[in-house]
């Protein structure tokens, strides 16, 4: 199981904060997407989506998902 | 000098948290702060903040860290909210003191464009009771440059 975590205009296009997807075993990201609605896997995979694997921000390419793994994903932030 | 870096869940007092620092730092010179509020108008009727625990903090701390290695600082706060604020209500407060009032000044400048724009929260606004999220404007991006 690895938790997905959308964050920002994200989360509206899940429609949920975040989901648990099962994994027989240690997947490639490419291959984890495959697994959403196409929907959300383009939206994920938008130019300006950064990407935290278990709270580290990281490069999408050649990423390995595992067991127990976090991963967020993050749009263009906005604070102050 | 160790900063003061803050994510506050729930409404702060700003005079009281200003009152704070200012009394800790009596050596000071000069303190400059900058407050963000909810801006009334524009039929905003909330803002929320969002933030991600495993990056927002320790990224704030992170800019705080290279706020008070780039000026000469007494003391550094940063304080910024997350949750839902109502217009009027304090977003983000910074806050810092130095013996020399430039020192201060571009200090919380510094601080206040990174937290705009490069530190890690998402903000949407509630309008005619539908939230929409908002992305930085070209300006954030623009003032952020700014630093080199």
């Amino acid at each position: 199981m690895a938790r997905l975590v959308f964050l920002g205009r994200l989360e509206d296009v899940a429609g949920v904060p975040h989901m648990d997807c099962p994994l027989a075993e240690p997947t490639a990201l490419a291959d984890l997407l495959l697994m959403l609605p196409t929907q959300l896997a383009e939206a994920l995979q938008g130019p300006r989506v950064r990407i935290a694997h278990n709270g580290v921000v990281t490069e999408a390419a050649g990423l390995v998902v595992g067991d127990g793994d976090e991963l967020a994903f993050l749009p263009p932030v906005s604070g102050g | 000098m160790t900063p003061d870096v803050r994510l506050a869940l729930a409404p702060f007092d700003p005079a009281a948290e200003l009152a704070a620092f200012a009394a800790l730092h009596p050596g000071a010179g000069g303190i400059v702060t900058f407050l963000g509020q909810v801006r009334a108008g524009d039929g905003v009727e909330a803002l929320e903040l969002r933030h991600y625990g495993p990056l927002t903090l320790p990224g704030m701390t992170e800019l705080a860290g290279t706020v008070a290695a780039r000026w000469m600082l007494d003391g550094l706060l940063i304080l910024h909210r997350s949750g839902e604020m109502q217009p009027g209500e304090p977003i983000v407060l910074v806050a810092a003191a130095s013996r020399h009032r430039r020192d201060a000044f571009a200090a919380a400048d510094f601080a206040m464009d990174h937290l705009k724009s490069d530190s890690w929260f998402w903000k949407r606004e509630k309008v005619a009771g539908a939230w929409r999220w908002i992305e930085p404007r070209e300006q954030d991006h623009a003032d952020l440059a700014r630093w080199g």
